[in-house]
């Protein structure tokens, strides 16, 4: 099986060629803007992305402060929960791993917080080792606010709303807490390969 | 043994009118800001296929939150202090 077989994200998940969405998926060419409330538009300059929780000491980062991270492109597909998927999709942002670079921390979970009081929990293993960023760009334009812009985490491998729009900070915890979703009705995980979309799934 | 504890079929009645209520009528008070109010007044969101989210006009707070869940409902309250129906 080549390199190129596997798909960076999916964790070495092999892809069937012929069958480029998950179960259940269909193609979509608009970008669909799913909102759960009213579109916050915090200034730049009040802008501010933390790491909390069970940290040695919180990190914290202005906007410029965070632009000034080393920042990576990433090409991929996205799968949102209501069955659309986009593929080949551009963004720009800054790794977690950088993020949480020299953090020691005993935390296995994190919880996503957001504006708009919207949250997303993962394991802290499934936003390390390359396989999530802060997004703030997209197709090589500032990330709208419709879009989750100045920033939002970006978790391509898991269904879309893992990848929390207005994105503050990360919060470090020992104990896995559902999030907005996950605490009505929608699977924990959410793996869109597994088609994990609701509790039991 | 405590004699006035039923079972949960005893509330069926009351329960079933309850949740049986006129919303748009229907009068809330905020979680968040403690603000009363209709449901009809309040604002909703419609995700998609997730479902519906209700939030207070005054201070943005999540009222009602209804996920569809294959045919089924998951209603969260815990936005509202109460509802007063009928
Ligand atoms: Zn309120």
């Amino acid at each position: 099986m080549g390199e190129g077989f596997f798909s960076r994200g999916f964790r070495g998940r092999r892809r069937n060629q012929d069958t480029a969405l998950p179960p259940g998926q269909y193609l979509e060419d608009g970008f669909p803007v799913l909102s759960a409330g009213p579109t916050p538009r915090t200034p730049l300059e009040e802008w501010d992305f933390s790491v909390v929780g069970e940290v040695d000491e919180p990190k914290r980062w202005t906007w410029e402060e965070f632009r000034a991270l080393p920042s990576e492109e990433i090409t991929t597909d996205i799968h949102c929960v209501t069955k659309w998927s986009k593929l080949n999709t551009r963004w720009e942002g800054v790794s977690v791993d950088t993020l949480l670079e020299g953090v020691d921390t005993s935390a296995e979970y994190i919880t996503a917080y957001c504006d708009g009081d919207y949250t997303t929990n993962l394991p802290l293993e499934e936003v390390t080792g390359g396989k999530a960023w802060v997004a703030y760009a997209y197709e090589g334009e500032p990330l709208e606010p419709e879009h989750g812009g100045p920033a939002r985490l970006f978790v391509p491998h898991l269904y879309f709303w893992k990848s929390a729009k207005w994105v503050r900070g990360l919060q470090l915890i020992a104990h896995d807490i559902p999030g907005f979703w996950e605490g009505l009705g929608y699977h924990n995980f959410g793996d869109p390969w597994r088609e994990q979309r609701y509790w039991g799934d | 043994m405590d004699e006035l504890r039923l079972d949960g079929n005893a509330a069926a009645g009351t329960l079933g009118e309850v949740f049986s209520f006129e919303v748009t009528t229907a009068e809330y008070a905020c979680g968040g800001c403690g603000k009363a109010g209709t449901l009809g007044g309040a604002a909703v969101y419609e995700v998609r296929d997730l479902g519906i989210i209700v939030r207070c006009p005054g201070c943005d707070n999540a009222l009602i939150r209804v996920a569809h869940n294959r045919g089924r409902y998951l209603v969260d309250l815990r936005g509202t202090k109460y509802l007063a129906t009928g």
